[in-house]
């Protein structure tokens, strides 16, 4: 997190259950694993793209919306899409 | 940004998704095969049946506490890359996890992570704050109790043992791996 505060208050009630809250959130964690099974990208590379994107897009995103941009970024920067 | 940046994230997510597959990256089926195992077979469940095991056998102990990894292998979660680590509370020393960068956890064993472990607010205050993150979840330790926070990587994943609570000498293994919740594996719970 950069060493930033002022996040408020732990969220306890989000459980995790059910674990995504949408189908296309499980998605993008599918995404996500098949794209480091395949060698595309491994899960620092990943974490870092997240990092990566602008700091109002960042904080503005959801959990997954900031994986599936961060993808889409690293999908883009590899070449591996025609 | 290309222009699919604007589609809402549903369609978003169905463009790339087709587009790796037309490039023969993944598929369908081993999209849906995957999360049909992780729905499955990512539990915590998987963990507690660890910590029952190091609770009833020493020899076991030992091993979880010196390579994770080989621990879960040998209670047939195998193929694990996690370097796992196995970090013991006793009744002085607390444990807890988190992912300061990220989100890194033992899906396998823990299931899928909850949302308040992917949320900013645990994510930073955790290591700056743990005794009053702890309070949060209502988990209020003794003063004299040191914690240890252990901030997870893609190369180093953590676990806690949690303390055997007291009074269940008698239980058997299968009883006393349903006393381990997922919060006392992550150290956000005592049992």
């Amino acid at each position: 997190m950069g060493g930033q505060t002022g996040f408020g208050p732990v969220p306890v009630g989000e459980s995790g259950d059910p674990p995504f809250a949408a189908d296309w959130e499980a998605r993008v964690y599918a995404l996500a694993t098949m794209l480091r099974r395949r060698g595309v990208f491994n899960s620092d590379e990943l974490r870092n793209a997240i990092e990566r994107l602008p700091p109002d897009r960042y904080l503005a995103a959801s959990y997954y919306e900031r994986w599936l941009a961060a993808i889409e970024m690293l999908v883009r920067e590899k070449g591996v899409l025609p | 940004m290309t222009g699919h940046d604007d589609l809402p994230v549903a369609a978003r997510t169905r463009q790339l998704e087709e587009r790796l597959i037309a490039a023969g990256l993944t598929s369908d089926d081993e999209i849906d095969e995957f999360l049909t195992r992780l729905y499955t077979k990512a539990s915590p469940v998987n963990g507690a049946r660890m910590v029952a095991r190091a609770w009833t056998d020493p020899r076991y102990r030992d091993l979880l506490l010196s390579d994770g990894d080989a621990g879960a292998a040998e209670m047939g979660f195998g193929d694990l890359t996690y370097g796992l680590r196995v970090v013991p509370n006793t009744g002085s020393a607390h444990n807890v996890i988190v992912c300061t960068l990220c989100s890194c956890y033992p899906v396998s064993l823990l299931g899928p992570s909850p949302g308040w472990y992917k949320s900013f607010a645990y994510r930073s205050r955790t290591v700056r704050e743990p005794r009053a993150v702890l309070a949060e979840f209502g988990l209020a330790l003794p003063p004299d109790t040191g914690i240890t926070v252990w901030d997870s990587t893609s190369e180093a994943r953590y676990m806690v043992l949690p303390a055997r609570p007291d009074g269940t000498g008698e239980l058997a293994e299968d009883d006393l791996a349903a006393l381990v919740t997922r919060n006392g594996l992550i150290g956000t719970a005592l049992l």
